[in-house]
């Protein structure tokens, strides 16, 4: 019964906003929410004529059956419709990116994906950020790694299409087969004759061929690929190295003034009065007032709104401010409190949430019996752009410029808490700087859009970095009192984990990252597991942070499994293989299930390139993680030198990755390079604590982030296989802590169980 | 209320009625419509308001736009010589595909362009002690490290 463990299929890093999920069953997403890319909800794709010439092919995904009416209704068809992929007539291409951009490379990879199908060279290719419309474009996020996994068949189909039909119209043209042409790079080329005509000429009689049925497309076999898996450098760069306007912080309309917006300390505590007047007397501010709120997680807190004409104007009133706040309901909690709590309460037995064998006895037959104890802390997502957003009320429509992940999201919240009606919210994508999951969660644009309905011009609103820190839905902090058993082989034979699950007090799910289950152990051969879960109510807000969950149990399991092959007195990398097993396809081999066969791949492959086994010399050590998340199977090595300080530099990691294939050279490895520094700035001494409700840290110098000098050397092996690609935002990120504390043991024979390595005397040089 | 002048990417520049503690940043970004220059922390602790004032690498957060009156700035939007010739820099950073939010990235080409100017070929210690007061959250410092070098080997001390 040992595969029970996976029986779930469930990687609970997936998890994301209702909203962009659809049907969510509890807190678990279903698992064809989380891979639907068969085209069963493609709606209509339709090809139209623009003026001066050219084809514009509209396709759409995820519509409803009211928008494909729509779409059938006679003259609104072709107002309607919007294009990923636009053929002018001198042969040159627009394609619209649909996702947003926060930093993952989205705006670059999946415009190549088209292009690739559509068969024309990148260098005639413009890409433009499409507008925000589920009806046109289904669903548009940036989360959860999933941009390519749901994009990867329909951005083929939105090429194989056009293909198809430039092919049509020149085999008409020629009076030949379909069969006798051929695309190539912007070209229909005769194969009897070699004779060619380009897209740009055959643009508008390709627009009157016949729409393909998708089952009838032919996708380019990956060997032919002349795109995909290049090093393609991001779409926006000359504009971002030229400081042009790109960011949500960047947004400048007519007549425009700019707030600030201040919330309570303790989370949830309401405003009970505010020298408002004063404030108001102050140079450039116009208005201040105050904001009930409605408390919702996620939504509108309650606070006082400061309206100036200029953003330094508004940061300098919301210094002279001062609130009289009602914190009767507002959260008390205390960091120190839980990490007491959390030592109480798993010190003995706890409800049992999940078990496979018998923990018990595996105790009892057990020849060695390891305990011990690992914590981790809350974290902010420390976005570099803070959160800021611009919104326009007018003509009692409202106009929001955001830099979101979830702009579809945004109208039925400000629907709730606003008088408005979704239909009335526009909204307009714009970068973000930095998303790792902060803004999947939109309360600030809530903040803005209260704010402008009140106020009879264009406002933005920007966070100071303090707002920012204090105000984050944080990476929840954890703690595992784990024990493991070992038979006189030195097999694993047990694993029981006693833990806290933090639920939200709203709906009592676990909060946001926060669901640990026995599948995160990701080790399908141990016979005994046993997961005791003490349920706490959290009024602490939570969040996504960059692979949820995995991104802090990676790190607990993959360095206790490293305590056990250390105690079993056997090699990490052997013990660690043991616990896959065979190779084979776990559950109902779907992408979420486990597959130990790219498990075993790509550790071997890590190992190999790690020179793993190869003589250090004294002070040095190596250390090995896996953890496979957000559909991807990494394995990485770090090679550390410690000095007698626990100083620690980290003199190289190497990265095994199984995504399938890589779409996009360097886009990817940036992805892969970024979350290992980004891991190693996590664990060097980021801590968010809060006490009587409010967060202690404020600004990069009491949360520091990573600084040059530390990035290691990072090498990067990508294992190709058959499987689809998937996403690369996150799943580079959970194995690294673990690689790196692991090698700290192998270089001083000292574990670290408690994040930051600061708490334990360790520092990055 | 003040009215000051300073020298921006090489325009004089009148702004009236700012208060002269206003940051440069903000009088660049809100007075003069130079948004180029990021807001990462207030606190001079980020280096995303990096800008030159004259030549020099300047917290543009932490610098009232009083002490900058009647000198030169440059800010990223004045960084390239003209729109057809980019700074080696910024070429670097488009071929080294730097980026990824991007963010942070007016910063750190300034702060390294001003290395450059006084140290055409760094040294990666040299790189590391100039560097070390920009931060990226999205942790592309090893292409940073490269495209300095790149640029370095390009000429690039304009």
């Amino acid at each position: 019964m040992k595969n029970e463990l996976y029986k779930y299929d469930l990687i609970p890093d997936v998890d994301m906003p209702a909203e962009f999920v659809g049907k969510i069953e509890g807190y678990e997403t279903t698992e064809t929410d989380i891979l639907d890319t068969s085209m069963a909800r493609r709606q209509f794709l339709k090809l139209t004529g623009i003026a001066g010439g050219g084809l514009v092919l509209a396709f759409s995904m995820g519509s409803s059956p009211r928008a494909q009416a729509a779409h059938h209704g006679g003259k609104k068809e072709t107002a309607d419709l919007n294009a990923y992929v636009q053929i002018k007539s001198d042969g040159s291409v627009v394609i619209a990116a649909k996702n947003p951009e926060v930093g993952q490379g989205v705006k670059t990879f999946l415009p190549m994906i088209i292009a690739e199908e559509l068969e024309v060279p990148w260098k005639s290719v413009s890409v433009v950020q499409s507008e925000i419309d589920q009806k046109r474009y289904g669903r548009q996020s940036a989360g959860g790694s999933q941009s390519t996994p749901r994009n990867w068949t329909p951005m083929r189909e939105a090429g194989a299409t056009a293909r198809t039909m430039l092919i049509a119209a020149a085999a008409e043209k020629w009076g030949v087969n379909a069969s006798d042409c051929m695309a190539d790079q912007g070209y229909v080329v005769n194969k009897s004759n070699g004779k060619n005509l380009s897209y740009g000429d055959l643009a508008s009689a390709a627009a009157k061929q016949t729409v393909p049925d998708p089952k009838s497309l032919k996708f380019k076999d990956r060997k032919d690929y002349k795109l995909l898996g290049k090093f393609v450098t991001g779409v926006d760069n000359h504009k971002l190295v030229t400081g042009q306007p790109l960011f949500g912080i960047d947004q400048r309309l007519p007549g425009m003034l700019n707030a600030v917006y201040v919330k309570c300390p303790s989370f949830y505590g309401k405003v009970k009065s505010a020298n408002l007047d004063e404030v108001k007397q102050l140079p450039g501010v116009i208005d201040a007032f105050v904001i009930q709120g409605n408390s919702t997680d996620g939504e509108l807190k309650p606070g006082v709104a400061i309206v100036a004409k200029t953003t330094y104007e508004a940061f300098k009133a919301e210094k002279a401010l001062q609130v009289s706040w009602n914190i009767a309901d507002a959260s008390k909690e205390s960091w120190s409190g839980f990490k007491k709590m959390a030592k109480e309460l798993t010190a003995n037995p706890g409800p049992v949430s999940e078990e496979i064998g018998s923990m018990d006895d595996a105790i009892t037959g057990a020849y060695k019996v390891v305990d011990s104890y690992y914590t981790y802390p809350f974290l902010s997502h420390a976005n570099l752009e803070p959160q800021n957003c611009a919104a326009w009320f007018r003509n009692g429509k409202m106009e929001i410029y955001a830099p979101t992940q979830t702009p579809q999201g945004i109208a039925g919240i400000l629907a709730r808490i606003l008088p408005i009606k979704a239909d009335d919210v526009e909204i307009k994508q714009l970068r973000g700087g930095g998303g790792f999951g902060r803004r999947l969660i939109n309360d600030w644009v809530c903040e803005v859009a209260a704010i402008a309905h009140k106020i009879n011009a264009p406002i933005k609103m920007t966070w100071t970095r303090e707002t920012d820190m204090a105000h984050d839905f944080f990476r929840v902090g954890g703690f595992h009192n784990l024990k493991g058993t070992l038979d006189k082989k030195g097999k694993l034979t047990g694993f029981q984990d006693r833990t806290l699950v933090f639920t939200n007090k709203a709906n009592g799910h676990p909060v946001r990252g926060g669901n640990i289950r026995a599948a995160n152990l990701q080790c399908p051969e141990i016979p005994n597991v046993r997961m005791e879960t003490h349920e706490i109510p959290l009024t602490t807000p939570c969040g996504w942070w960059r692979a949820p969950t995995s991104c802090s149990v990676g790190w607990v399991f993959q360095s206790f499994i490293h305590e056990m092959a250390t105690a079993a007195d056997r090699d990490h990398l052997e013990f660690l293989l043991e616990q896959f097993g065979e190779p084979r396809w776990m559950g109902n081999q779907t992408a979420r299930d486990f597959n130990t066969e790219r498990a075993i791949n790509v550790t071997k492959l890590a190992a190999e390139k790690g020179d793993w086994g190869k003589k250090m010399k004294s002070g040095q050590g190596r250390g090995l993680s896996f953890y496979f998340s957000h559909l991807g199977y990494f394995t990485e090595v770090a090679e550390v030198t410690v000095d007698s300080l626990n100083n620690v530099k980290v003199d190289r990691v190497v990265v095994a990755c199984d995504v399938g294939m890589l779409l996009n050279k360097s886009g990817g490895e940036n992805q892969v390079e970024g979350s290992v520094i980004d891991g190693l700035s996590t664990m060097a001494a980021q801590e968010i604590t809060f006490e009587n409700g409010a967060v202690q840290e404020s600004n990069f110098d009491n949360y520091p982030l990573l600084r040059l000098p530390v990035a290691p050397k990072i090498e990067i092996q990508w294992l190709t296989t058959d499987h689809s690609p998937t996403g690369l935002g996150e799943p580079a990120f959970p194995p690294l802590a673990a690689a790196v504390t692991n090698a700290i043991f192998d270089a001083t024979g000292k574990r670290i169980y408690t994040m930051p390595i600061s708490k334990e005397g360790f520092s990055f040089v | 209320m003040a009215t000051i002048q300073i020298k921006v990417n090489g325009e004089n520049r009148t702004i009236s009625g700012i208060d002269p503690k206003t940051p440069l940043l903000w009088a660049l970004r809100d007075h003069l419509g130079l948004v180029g220059t990021k807001f990462g922390c207030g606190k001079g602790l980020c280096g995303a308001c990096t800008v030159h004032f004259n030549g020099t690498a300047i917290r543009s957060c932490s610098t009232a736009v009083s002490a900058v009156e009647s000198r030169s700035i440059t800010t990223i939007e004045g960084l390239a010589e003209d729109a057809d010739h980019l700074h080696p820099l910024q070429e670097a950073w488009i071929e080294h595909d730097v980026p990824q939010c991007g963010y942070c990235q007016a910063g750190q080409m300034m702060n390294a362009a001003a290395l450059l100017s006084t140290n055409p070929k760094p040294s990666d210690e040299d790189i590391d002690n100039a560097m070390i007061g920009n931060i990226c959250r999205c942790g592309t410092y090893t292409r940073i490290r490269k495209a300095i070098h790149s640029a370095a080997g390009n000429g690039g001390n304009a």
